[in-house]
Formats: structure tokens, C-alpha cells, sequence
């Protein structure tokens, strides 16, 4: 589905933050993925290895990062953990709730790798 | 182990066996939403809309739930009081625009190809295309798909989503991110809910509640012998609060995010 160009625009960042610090590689990338995102994890990683062939991060490895979906609850306060469709609050059964984690699809950080130091000359 | 067939490579120290060139480098915490390209243009559009106090509805629902058919009548019954334009969405053919455009109002088509959703990207080309001046309300029809859609802000100010009364009352369970992201859930062809047995429109609800959500939910028939009453009640409560509120509406996909 869309995973492909959810990949692309991940690639378009990275590139980015890896050319602003004269870069040459990408090392690892880990990534942020929520149920409640609309994003399957096993299909973005398998995106992704389309995806990166030819670019810096052509050998980098993507980690993807999965939470619980937790809510909280607008009548009694109470966070809890629940499932993607049944987003009720644990402690009062109230259907007045907030996502607080789990709808994420986020960049969370990137480890490049930069060129090793020319040796001096010996002339 | 196995020294040959890349056995004991795990995704544990799958990384070490990588061609990895240079030294360690820096390690940069980003914390950047992936769509935030599509969230800026998205962005764009609505203060294109907002500029000239058009009120942007994007349109969702699975392939044959109605959307085209509600917009047919909808022109009908408001097209003298306010003036209406559609942007279609759909994978091929022209079909949709041009039945909007057989009612007099400007209709300009997006043909995706593969695409399964519309983005702002395609959205933003499209105003390039169709004036807004003078326009009180458009409609974006998406592609007919209750998963990838959900997930795009094209720069609207409401999500209306559409579910069939012959699709089955648990739908809302079965895609929580579509149905969570609806300001408005249209039940549509409720005409045939005098010979189905199988949808109990309290179900229905009762599936968006447990999603959290508090969402409206009205009925339409939009054939034969339309009953449009609810959804013309809300379109018009619409349009006045966005000349009251100008530049503040926001779908309720994208305001939980921006809060």
C-alpha cells in the first residue's frame, strides 16, 4: 500500500540530515510506528530495503519501534493500555478518552557514519 | 552454527554484517513526524481555503458506499443557495467528474493510477486548476478505501466518512484509524434498511463509541426518493461556523495532533 511512499519520505529525511553534516553513510535509523499510525510495521521494513538501494543509507539498519496504545481518560484521569479499537478506559470504562501513544509515525533519530581521516602525506 | 547459509544472522547482529564505510558519526535525535512533507503542502491548501472562506470536506468511504451519489443530490438540493465545486479522486477513468459536471458544477478529477489515496501533493496540483473564488463549499471525493485515505490531511476542515447500512455495523472495529478520523459518519443508502436484517445502526454506534469517539452519526438516502434532511442540517450549521469561526476549523484527525 502506501508503506512504499511512507519510505520514501523517511529516506527523503534522512538524506537530508545526512547531508547537512557532510555524511557519507547512514548507519541506523529507528523509527517510531504506533497501531493507530495506519502503518504496518513489517511492510515498512520490507519498503524500506526497496527503498534505500543506491541512497546513503543503502546499508543502514532500520529499527522499528512499536508502543501500546494508551488513552487517557477525559472523565476519571486513569491512562491505561488498550487495543487499537477498543480505546475505553481501563479504569472506569469511560468512552471519553485521549490517544496519548500509539497513533505515532515518527523519525526518532539517525546514526550516520562519516569519512575516515585522510592520512597525512609522507612526500 | 552455520558458517554458509546466513543462518545465524538475526536481527539481532544482522547490521554488523553490512558494508559499513567511514567511522562513527554523529547521532541526531530528530523526532519528525514521516508525513511531515505531506502535512506542510497539506497546510498550504488550508490557508488557501481559508483565504477565500471556502469550506474544504473531505469525502472517504469504501468503493460503492455512495459518495458520488450524495454529492448528485446534495448539488440538488443547495446548488441555487451556495455555489459548490468537487475534486475527484479515483484510480482511472473520468466517470465521477462528469456526472457532477452534468449538474452544472465544476469538477476536476484526480486519476491516481495506482495511487490507493489522495495526498495534498495531488490535492495542491489540482487548485492549480480550479478557481475557489467565489466558492462557499468543496467537496473532496477520495478514492474508495476505508485504510490509506485516513491517514493523509489533504488541508480540509472536515472528515465526513460514509458507511453503507449493507456493509455490516462493525466496519467502525474493523478500520479505527478511518473511522476515528471522521468528524461525521453518514449512514447511506439507509433507505434499504427496511429489507436488511443485518445491520443495527445502535451496533454501529455502539463500535464508534468504543473507538473513543463521540462522532455524529445521521442517515441518508440519496436515490429514488432522497432524505437528505440530516446531512443538509449539518452542511448548513457548517458553513455558518465557518464564516463565524474564519481561520480556525480544523478536522478533528488533525486537531488531536496539533493540541
Amino acid at each position: 500500500m502506501h508503506e512504499l511512499s511512507v519510505c520514501q519520505a523517511l529516506l527523503a529525511q534522512v538524506t537530508e540530515i545526512a547531508t547537512d553534516r557532510g555524511a557519507c553513510t547512514v548507519a541506523q535509523i529507528i523509527v517510531e510506528v504506533g497501531p493507530l499510525s495506519g502503518v504496518e510495521p513489517a511492510l515498512l521494513a520490507s519498503a524500506f530495503e526497496i527503498v534505500r538501494a543506491g541512497s546513503c543509507a543503502a546499508n543502514a539498519t532500520l529499527l522499528i519501534e512499536t508502543m501500546a496504545v494508551t488513552v487517557s481518560c477525559l472523565s476519571c484521569g486513569a491512562e491505561s493500555q488498550t487495543r487499537p479499537n477498543r480505546l475505553l478506559c481501563a479504569a472506569c470504562g469511560g468512552y471519553r478518552t485521549r490517544v496519548v501513544a500509539g497513533d505515532e509515525l515518527r523519525l526518532r533519530r539517525v546514526e550516520l557514519r562519516v569519512p575516515e581521516p585522510r592520512p597525512a602525506s609522507t612526500a | 552454527m552455520c558458517q554458509t547459509c546466513g543462518c545465524t544472522i538475526t536481527p539481532g547482529n544482522a547490521h554488523l554484517t553490512l558494508d559499513q564505510h567511514g567511522r562513527a558519526g554523529p547521532v541526531i535525535e530528530v523526532l519528525q513526524d514521516l508525513l511531515a512533507a505531506n502535512d506542510r503542502v497539506a497546510l498550504h491548501n488550508r490557508e488557501h481555503f481559508n483565504e477565500h472562506g471556502v469550506l474544504a470536506i473531505n469525502l472517504m468511504s469504501s468503493p460503492g458506499a455512495g459518495k458520488t451519489a450524495l454529492l448528485e443530490a446534495t448539488i440538488v438540493a443547495l446548488g441555487d443557495r451556495y455555489r459548490i465545486a468537487v475534486i475527484e479522486g479515483d484510480l482511472e477513468t473520468d466517470n465521477d467528474a462528469a456526472r457532477i459536471r452534468a449538474h452544472g458544477v465544476p469538477a476536476l478529477q484526480i486519476t491516481t493510477g495506482t495511487a490507493c489515496h489522495l495526498d495534498a501533493h495531488l490535492v495542491h496540483r489540482a487548485l492549480h486548476d480550479l478557481p475557489l473564488a467565489g466558492l462557499d463549499l468543496l467537496f473532496i471525493e477520495n478514492v474508495g478505501n476505508l485504510v490509506c485515505p485516513a491517514s493523509f490531511d489533504l488541508g480540509q476542515h472536515r472528515n465526513v466518512v460514509l458507511l453503507c447500512v449493507t456493509e455490516g455495523d462493525d466496519k467502525p472495529a474493523k478500520y479505527p484509524v478511518m473511522f476515528r478520523a471522521a468528524d461525521l459518519i453518514v449512514l447511506s443508502k439507509a433507505d434499504l434498511l427496511e429489507v436488511l436484517d443485518d445491520f443495527d445502526p445502535a451496533r454501529a454506534a455502539a463500535a464508534v463509541r468504543a473507538l473513543g469517539r463521540d462522532t455524529p452519526m445521521i442517515r441518508t438516502a440519496a436515490r429514488r426518493a432522497p432524505a437528505l434532511g440530516p446531512w443538509l442540517d449539518w452542511l448548513e450549521h457548517e458553513l455558518t461556523g465557518r464564516r463565524a469561526a474564519a481561520q480556525t476549523l480544523l478536522p478533528q484527525s488533525v486537531a488531536t495532533v496539533a493540541a
